[in-house]
């Protein structure tokens, strides 16, 4: 450093020196360095526990300096469920992608939902299967070309993709529900709010919370990080709009 | 006057995804197209340090938290 300089900002320190084996530009590293330089301001690494699913993020233990627990692929709700009820003075939160989401997922994922376990869901949406080779996902838009929509997602066959925003704000006792991005820093230093309020809330014991990283895969899009962003404004945004579902009201101090 | 700062940019640690190029208010940071890493990536860089004026959107945006910020102390 030099002299007269004072350091502002620095990689977090619950996020591990290794290199993640994500792809250049990819929204699953920032979700991370997000995620722990949370749980650093807040800190609560000692009793922070993560539920890693299957997906791009199946690796997500070794990069994370917190508890981690693997769970069968869409299961990640009902293992948080667990950790969450025998340990609740934990702070519990799973993170997963669209197809363990929602598409394996979905029974866990709502039901975990309509029973208001106490955890925070960290949904990352990239509208496509980006580690089996770019498959189309529940989330994918419609008309969107993948491996096995070579001709752009066809709504007649396969129905319209899923909104899991709209659809978890329904529940009464999800607390706190928010769509989010990293496309840009301002809409990124949202997203680190989000997260921090999403901790907050699950810490005063006030129901579900549930964060959706509308996200970008540049590799299986076929573009590069620059052109992925220019997709999400031009057509994810549109359909995902960002901003708050539901938050709980708000009280005095 | 804004603030003076200037970034570190780790060269192993950069993937060259040029998100941070391309959020830079004060375009003071470039991608090396002529070097590359050990992974074989070009990596960002700091070009012009007097352009620097430390508001972390680089930071903020970097997915492989590569980029460490300094800001100079009020004299």
């Amino acid at each position: 450093m030099k002299e007269g300089y004072e350091l502002i900002y620095k990689r977090p320190e619950s996020l591990l020196q290794t290199r993640m084996h994500y792809c250049p530009g990819c929204f699953h590293s920032t979700t991370h360095k997000i995620l722990m330089e949370v749980v650093d301001e807040l800190g609560i690494k000692e009793k922070t526990v993560g539920v890693c699913p299957v997906g791009c993020s199946v690796f997500a233990y070794d990069y994370l300096d917190v508890d981690m627990q693997e769970a069968a692929h869409g299961r990640a709700a009902a293992v948080a469920t667990g950790i969450k009820r025998i340990l609740p003075d934990r702070v519990v939160f799973s993170y997963q992608g669209d197809g363990d989401l929602a598409a394996i997922g979905t029974a866990e994922t709502l039901h975990a939902c309509n029973r208001g376990e106490n955890f925070t869901f960290i949904f990352i949406n990239n509208g496509i299967y980006g580690m089996t080779g770019g498959q189309m996902a529940p989330t994918t838009l419609e008309g969107q070309k993948t491996s096995t929509s070579p001709y752009g997602r066809d709504p007649e066959k396969v129905g319209l993709p899923l909104k899991m925003c709209e659809i978890v704000s329904q529940f009464k006792r999800v607390a706190f529900v928010q769509r989010v991005s990293f496309n840009t820093p301002a809409n990124a230093r949202k997203a680190k709010k989000a997260i921090k309020t999403a901790f907050e809330i699950q810490m005063k014991k006030l129901g579900t919370t549930f964060i959706e990283v509308a996200s970008n895969c540049p590799s299986q899009w076929k573009c590069t990080p620059e052109e992925s962003l220019d997709w999400l404004t031009n057509h994810v945004f549109p359909y995902y709009p960002l901003g708050v579902f539901k938050e709980p009201p708000k009280t005095k101090e | 006057m804004p603030q003076k700062g200037y970034v570190e940019i780790s060269v192993e640690g950069c993937k060259g995804c040029n998100l941070c190029v391309l959020h830079c208010p004060t375009n003071c940071l470039a991608l090396n197209t002529k070097d590359t890493n050990s992974y074989g990536l070009h990596y960002a860089y700091l070009a012009e340090e007097d352009k620097c004026i430390a508001c972390m959107n680089c930071s903020v945006i970097c997915p492989d938290a590569a980029i460490t910020v300094y800001k100079k102390m009020a004299a």
